[in-house]
């Protein structure tokens, strides 16, 4: 019996629980004995030019190894404007850029030797509102003529809403979130006699990193080693290597010892990468009967203080999902990044569809509220249906397939939809305190949409066990596990016969790693071309062993055994025997994915929120939902990676923003201020199952690391909003704390 | 998240911790359960120069009746409070109120007196002992004396302790019979409360409405006059000067307070008498 689609505990998991893994801060290499501790002293201020740095009282300082600053790096950074320093040179632009470099003998000494390096900061205007980061009044880079990072505003089209007979518009702030994952960022490294560095980091791609590592440094990328050991979470936010990464290989190099760096918890909530961070303005148009003809999404990116992927990636993503699940026949959209100084933003769990999906969401219940119509109705009279795929939106994105009538019924009928109004409009009737709100949302997201390859090399061992090599960096998500039943499944060897192995360059040397939930669609996909390459070439030996013709031998899946096809007591040969008749090169496969075609995962989602009417309070009540990424390897891991999702996504709708007071001082840099989800304010999940396969990838399936997130989000955003409906409240910014309902509850009751 | 250098004395007696606090003065600092002081010296804004670890004084972990007043050590830990049956029975606020502190390991760790002589103003139990009318005791070098909860909350994270004085007991008169009710609102059930209520009978503490736990006692006075708890609940925000932050305003605190005293002042009356 095949293990595909079976409950397969995690073999992630005995490790992790048992010995608690091994993070870049458990490393104990002989490569890294003697190692000096870092600590990168930051920018305490949003904008400011650098007068003068003092580093002499700290350089003098027991246990000090060296202080640095920009003066000291002989490496070249990022050339262009507008390009970001690896240490602060004559300007600081966000409170948490590292502006200098501390390196002592023990780790307690690091805080008290920062506190030593004086420096003198001359404030500058701090742009942080978005309107004023576009208006230029103050310039982030000198050499500028604005601060916007990418995009423009596009001419209206005058004619796109002609024919409606109902246009709504409004502005909508897509918030700034921190990803904060459970292990901060750090690094270890290393140079060799051999004149290599090595590198332990907390990566989502390791082999990015050491390119990234090679350019920083100016050195060739053979002679960099990159190691992904266990790694607590990334969320987007660990792809590639940050500057810090840059800084430290280059202090090793220069004080001739190995240096270990990992950050404290505040230093991750402003120093780390954030994500989202957009406003925007959707216009939607249509017909009375629920028809929508027009949207038009006019996007701001805040992209943070130094263009990363907030300036292109992630707005570029936004325009390419904007239509959602609907066939809208004109479609407008128009981008701008700016920036501001504020923490870099980058990519964080759906980058750049969340707030797509989150725009137009929101732009239907708008629509359906303005028409008096149910918003699920409005949904179904505007989905794309499934005989229309392969479909391209007038945004240029080709949707391979899908089912969104399908899914958003599914999940109308487990929740009881019926029901649930009719019970809405009870407690309204006897005007109970607690009222019950509806949010439904319906998404398509795109992914491995980067259309980058992914590598992958399957071994047949001499003793019959399986070693596959890929290029995927799973860190947290159980893609070992999701990858051995795969190869189980297709060599009939049991899953504890077979190791998965990644995240080292020198093992792996050419991949791309994990985001954009592609790891399982293009990770999984070369493996199985490996394993097909690997079992193509096995065939000729076993029919050899079996003197028999290749055509005549097959591969016994049930007992991982060659056999003579429809002789099966002629005798088997195993895999042992096989590999050790292999010859020289040994039975193996390498092999590149390169004609990556994106998927597109779908789904809707319907959530049940109590509002509390006097104190504001919206609680989580149920959500109930279909994530269709295709064929299911694995439903634990499948299952897992949408809970996440969808607390993470619930957290944007309720709790969570990173935000900046008007000097651009950050208010929520401690996990006292800023409220992460936690179990107590979660319901149980109901998980509606639905799997349409693609049909670009051998597997049939789509990511599912980030679809979760993307429709919770704004189901819940939705569902505060409905739940206040019949106040006349049409619309609450995220996240949807008590203050911002109960000012929204004021504001309808007074008529503002 | 390393602090300031500092030196640790470790004390295993009432007396000797007293003694260590008279040779350091302003300089040391008592370590009870540690949740409050431990992160403000991480995150630098507190660095004692020496830590006078009183943890060992398990003599100070006691929950007992003396006559009509519940005796509690001041070193018992929220989580023995929240089970202590004895407390349940005679004191169910303070119980219930130690229950809801923060998460388990918060609970596990966190003392009773370690959270009223931090005296932050957004803890639970330092309303809910005003509301209950405790008084505490504290030993100095010239023995022990009492302070009533009304006069020992003097201002933000100061309390009528003096420097050399350890508080070693919390008194609250028996609560059997009396309605009791804490509101406490928060964003997380982790978080500190926005605004909370306690109610023991006509009494009202309020937390976070103010620099101090503060009692409501407008609300009290209108009770008192017999006013319907709706009435009284109107005036909760009388006389408060609530913190003003951008996640939650001063008029949206009180507004909160006037709400949750309603609810509370509701609940204490109609509340089963001594039981959870």
């Amino acid at each position: 019996m095949s293990v595909m689609g079976t409950r397969v505990v995690r073999i992630e998991d005995h490790k992790l629980i048992t010995s608690g893994g091994s993070y870049v801060d458990d490393l104990r290499e002989p490569e890294l004995t003697g190692a000096v501790h870092a600590m990168f002293v930051r920018s305490p201020i949003a904008h400011a030019r650098i007068g003068s740095i003092d580093v002499s009282a700290a350089r003098e300082a027991p246990g000090v190894v060296g202080v640095f600053t920009a003066d000291d790096l002989d490496i070249a950074f990022a050339p262009g404007p507008t390009g970001e320093p690896w240490l602060a040179r004559d300007r600081v632009r966000y409170v948490g850029e590292p502006v200098a470099l501390v390196l002592t003998e023990h780790p307690y000494q690091l805080a008290d030797v920062a506190e030593l390096v004086d420096i003198d900061y001359d404030p500058l205007d701090a742009v942080i509102d978005l309107d004023d980061a576009l208006s230029g009044r103050t310039l982030l880079f000198d050499g500028t003529d604005s601060n916007v990072a990418g995009g423009k505003a596009k001419p209206f089209d005058e004619k796109l809403f002609d024919d409606c007979e109902v246009v709504v518009t409004r502005t909508i702030t897509n918030q700034r979130v921190a990803p904060a994952p459970l292990e901060v960022r750090g690094a270890a490294c290393a140079w060799g006699e051999d004149g290599r560095l090595t590198m332990w980091l907390s990566t989502q791609n390791a082999q990015i990193a050491r390119d990234i590592l090679a350019g920083g440094l100016g050195v060739d990328p053979g002679t960099v080693r990159v190691i992904a050991p266990d790694v607590g979470g990334g969320f987007g936010a660990k792809i590639g290597a940050d500057p810090e990464a840059v800084v430290l290989g280059w202090a090793s190099r220069r004080v001739g010892r190995p240096v270990r760096w990992f950050e404290t918890r505040s230093e991750n909530l402003t120093a780390m990468t954030h994500g989202r961070g957009q406003r925007h303005t959707v216009t939607i148009g249509g017909r009375r009967d629920g028809t929508v003809l027009a949207y038009r999404l006019e996007v701001v990116q805040d992209a943070g203080a130094y263009p990363r992927a907030g300036a292109g990636m992630l707005p570029g993503f936004t325009r390419l999902m904007a239509p959602g699940v609907y066939r809208i026949p004109r479609v407008e959209v128009a981008t701008r990044s700016v920036l501001t100084n504020t923490t870099p933003i980058a990519a964080y769990r759906g980058a750049g569809r969340p707030e797509a999906t989150a725009a137009i969401e929101r732009a239907m219940d708008l629509f359906a509220a303005e028409i008096g119509m149910d918003p699920a109705e409005v949904r179904r009279i505007n989905f794309i249906r499934p005989e229309e795929f392969p479909y391209t939106t007038p945004s240029g994105a080709s949707y391979d397939t899908g089912e969104y009538a399908k899914a958003l019924d599914a999940v109308l009928s487990a929740g009881g939809y019926a029901e649930l109004r009719a019970e809405q409009a009870r407690r309204r009737e006897a005007g109970d305190v607690v009222v019950l709100g509806l949010g439904i949302a319906a998404y398509v997201e795109i992914t491995a949409g980067d259309g980058m390859g992914e590598s992958g090399r399957v071994d047949v061992n001499p003793d019959g066990t399986v070693t596959a090599y890929t290029g995927s960096s799973p860190h947290g998500q159980g893609l070992h596990t999701s990858l051995a039943m795969l190869l189980s499944d297709q060599f009939g060897v049991p899953m504890d016969k077979i190791t998965i192995r990644h995240g080292d360059t020198d093992e792996v040397p050419k991949a791309v790693g994990t985001f954009a939930s592609r790891s399982l669609q293009l990770g999984g996909s070369v493996l199985k071309q490996a394993g097909d390459q690997v079992i193509e070439r096995a065939k000729e030996i076993a029919a050899n062993l079996l003197e028999a013709s290749p055509d005549d031998v097959e591969l016994n899946v049930d007992q991982g055994a060659w056999q003579v096809r429809g002789a099966p007591s002629g005798g088997t040969v195993t895999w042992a025997q096989v590999a050790a008749a292999a010859g020289e090169d040994g039975l193996s496969a390498d092999v590149w994915y390169g004609d990556v075609q994106p998927t597109f995962p779908f789904g809707a989602h319907l959530a049940v929120v109590e509002v509390d009417t006097l104190t504001g309070k919206a609680v989580l009540r149920r959500i109930i939902a279909v994530d269709d990424a295709g064929p299911v390897v694995n439903p634990v891991t499948f299952q897992g990676q949408r809970h996440g999702g969808l607390a993470q996504g619930v957290a944007q709708a309720l709790l969570e923003e990173m935000s900046y007071d008007a000097d651009g001082n950050p208010t929520t840099a401690t996990l006292a201020d800023y409220p992460f989800i936690t179990a107590t304010e979660l319901p149980d999940f109901e998980l509606v199952d639905m799997a349409t396969p693609t049909t670009r990838n051998p597997l049939g399936v789509k990511g599912i690391g980030e679809a979760a997130t993307i429709g919770s989000t704004p189901a819940v955003q939705n569902a505060v909003v409905d739940a206040l409906a019949h106040l006349g409240v049409r619309h609450i910014e995220m996240p949807a704390t008590p203050q911002r309902v109960w000012q929204a509850i004021n504001d309808a009751r007074e008529g503002r | 998240m390393i602090p300031v250098g500092f030196s640790y004395r470790r004390a295993s007696t009432v007396d000797e911790a007293v003694g260590l606090l008279g040779e350091y003065g302003d300089e040391g600092k008592l370590l009870a359960g540690g949740h409050s002081l431990l992160p403000l010296m991480k995150l630098r804004l507190a660095a004692p120069e020496v830590l006078v670890d009183i943890a060992p004084l398990a003599d100070l972990r006691y929950v007992r009746t003396d006559g009509d007043t519940v005796a509690i050590g001041a070193l018992s830990r929220y989580h023995d409070l929240h089970h202590d049956e004895v407390l349940r029975q005679h004191a169910p606020l303070l119980a219930h109120v130690a229950g809801a502190i923060g998460d388990p390991q918060v609970r596990h760790r966190g003392t009773i007196g370690g959270s009223l002589a931090h005296a932050d103003a957004a803890a639970d139990l330092p309303a809910a002992l005003l509301a209950s009318d405790g008084v505490l005791v504290a030993q100095g070098p010239g023995g022990r004396r009492e302070i009533p909860a009304g006069e020992f909350f003097l201002d933000p994270f100061t309390t009528a302790l003096q420097p050399d004085e350890l508080l070693v007991e919390i008194r609250v008169p028996g609560q059997d019979g009396v309605g009791w009710a804490f509101e406490k609102f928060t964003r997380r059930s982790i978080d500190w409360a926005i605004v909370g209520v306690a109610v023991l009978g006509q009494s009202v503490g309020l937390i976070n409405m103010a620099g101090t736990p503060i009692r409501a006692t407008r609300v009290e006075e209108a009770l008192a006059g017999g006013a319907n708890p709706a009435e009284a609940a109107e005036l909760a925000a009388e006389g408060t000067s609530p913190p003003d932050e951008p996640h939650a305003s001063a008029a949206y605190r009180q507004h909160l307070a006037r709400v949750l005293t309603g609810r509370a002042l509701e609940r204490a009356a109609g509340r089963v008498p001594a039981g959870l």
